[in-house]
């Protein structure tokens, strides 16, 4: 047994005891900073795993944009939480809710158990493909060209779970600015910092959405750095949340899937297939999809972040 | 120079799981805070010592990610997770 | 050369790693939320600086070289805010628990 197999028994050991007492936490806030503990650790076990790809989205969304949406809502349920605690179900609740998660673990190892072992894959198809795209990281090959329909489809998923925040509005606030009005010493140490790093983190999720072409990264990484420094802003009181019956806004949030489509339905026009792309203008396209879909990820993930509108427009 | 490394890499790997034991304890809410901090710094090594181990150079960009999104999810913290702060002492209508 | 960056790379790997002990230690044993603190921040900083220096020279190219100290710098800067914003914290809400 080498160096290398004791450091990944370990790291898994950890991993996963973390995720169990994560879950077995009785309090709301002690188990959302595990859970975020959770989120910084896992990359690690992806990276050894050379899925790099994978771990920079767990660390963007584990680690950042996850946690800060859990803690929000366990400063929410803070004040009810006494109460929630006290009333203890009874017995045969526990049991049924025990027999179903038992259920549930056993149906889905069985199916990891049962895999066809070497397990059936497309990547060598995939990998030997990737010059039909001009784009050399296979994971964005897969995600933008092989299976471009489902990319699309996720972006409307992401619309759709926007609409349905913000129906969670009261009828007053319909179409307000969602979450409170932050306030911070403009001199003071938080203002600072959200003045200092948001030009650094612009910069790097650029670079992550630039590379991801080559490298490791991509649209979803990308948008989701934008989305986080967005959100650091107007946790400082240095602007506030845009009022979502803005027209630019909701033209940015149908922008990533809305070109996306425009492109599929030019590749019916021209005699090739839906969401198919020209052989000589695929990189040109692919980027330009990219474009549109880093900002409607950035702003669909910071204004999911933010809540449900809260105060009118005019405030 | 691998093994060396390997070895440093578990070294800071067990620090990160006593690490672990302030966010099991606490007992302060701070307390959380300051573990779930020192994850983030000793994932980021942890990050860059296995890039150089297993010769991913991307690591450095999942690194470069945790930097900053760890910040905010800190940050996230000062602002929610203690109640009774109000960031930089304004008269704030935040935390509810 | 190449023996002299090893011997750099080890020794600085082996420093950073001893911050990260005293750091992690220094949470889980000192007394108050403060001095805790100050445990946290020095050493974790200073613990992931010297695992960056010690790492510099294995780099392969310059690019990645700066990628690495911009990630250190990084995390001082927020570091450093974060334990600030902690400590006005535990100040604000009375005794350390």
């Amino acid at each position: 047994m080498t160096v290398a197999t004791i450091l990944e028994m370990v790291l898994g050991a950890v991993v996963l005891g973390l995720g169990a007492w994560t879950i077995a936490a009785r309090e709301t806030f002690a188990a959302t900073v595990g859970y975020v503990a959770y989120g910084l650790l896992v990359p690690l076990i992806w990276v050894r795993l050379d899925a790099v790809d994978v771990a920079l989205t767990e660390a963007a969304i584990g680690g950042g944009l996850g946690g800060v949406l859990l803690l929000g809502a366990a400063a929410r349920l803070r004040a009810s939480e006494p109460a929630a605690a006290a009333e203890t179900p009874g017995k045969i609740v526990r049991l049924g809710a025990a027999g179903a998660s038992v259920m549930v673990a056993a149906a889905l190892s069985a199916a990891v158990l049962l895999l066809p072992d070497p397990a059936p894959t497309l990547a060598p198809a995939a990998i030997a493909n990737a010059s039909a795209t001009g784009l050399a990281n296979p994971v964005t090959n897969v995600l933008m060209a092989f299976r471009a329909m489902d990319t699309m489809l996720e972006k409307v998923v992401l619309l759709l779970a926007i609409v349905g925040v913000w129906s969670l509005a009261s009828d007053q606030a319909w179409g307000g600015r969602p979450g409170p009005r932050h306030q911070a010493d403009p001199h003071g140490v938080f203002a600072f910092l959200a003045r200092l790093l948001p030009p650094v983190g612009i910069v790097v999720g650029i670079y992550m959405f630039w590379t991801g072409a080559d490298h490791p990264g991509g649209a979803f990484q990308g948008g989701s750095m934008l989305a986080a420094m967005w959100l650091l802003v107007i946790m400082a009181g240095l602007t506030d949340t845009p009022p979502a019956s803005g027209r630019w806004l909701r033209l940015v949030l149908i922008a990533g899937p809305g070109v996306f489509l425009a492109v599929g339905l030019g590749g019916v026009c021209f005699g090739l297939a839906f969401l198919a792309y020209p052989p000589t203008n695929a990189k040109p396209l692919i980027l330009g999809i990219e474009v549109a879909m880093v900002l409607t990820i950035a702003v669909t993930l910071g204004l999911l972040v933010a809540g449900a509108p809260e105060r009118s427009p005019q405030r | 120079m691998t093994e060396f490394l390997t070895a440093a890499l578990g070294f800071i790997l067990a620090m990160l799981a006593l690490g672990l034991v302030p966010i099991l304890r606490g007992p302060g809410d701070a307390d959380r805070m300051m573990a779930a901090q020192l994850i983030g710094t000793g994932g980021i090594a942890a990050l860059l010592l296995l890039g150089a181990v297993t010769g991913v150079p991307a690591a450095a960009d999942v690194a470069l990610t945790v930097a900053l999104l760890a910040t905010f999810a800190s940050i996230a913290f000062v602002k929610k997770g203690l109640p009774h702060l109000d960031a930089d002492e304004a008269s704030s209508t935040e935390d509810r | 050369m190449s023996f002299a960056l090893d011997i750099l790379t080890i020794a600085a790997v082996s420093a950073g790693a001893f911050f990260f002990l005293a750091g992690t230690v220094g949470l889980l044993r000192f007394p108050d939320t403060l001095t805790r603190l100050h445990a946290l921040t020095k050493a974790d900083n200073l613990g992931l600086g010297l695992v960056v220096l010690g790492l510099l020279p294995q780099a392969g190219s310059v690019r990645h070289g700066l990628k690495l100290v911009g990630i250190w710098l990084l995390v001082l800067l927020a570091g450093a805010t974060v334990s600030q914003l902690i400590a006005r914290a535990a100040r604000q809400g009375g005794p350390a628990r």
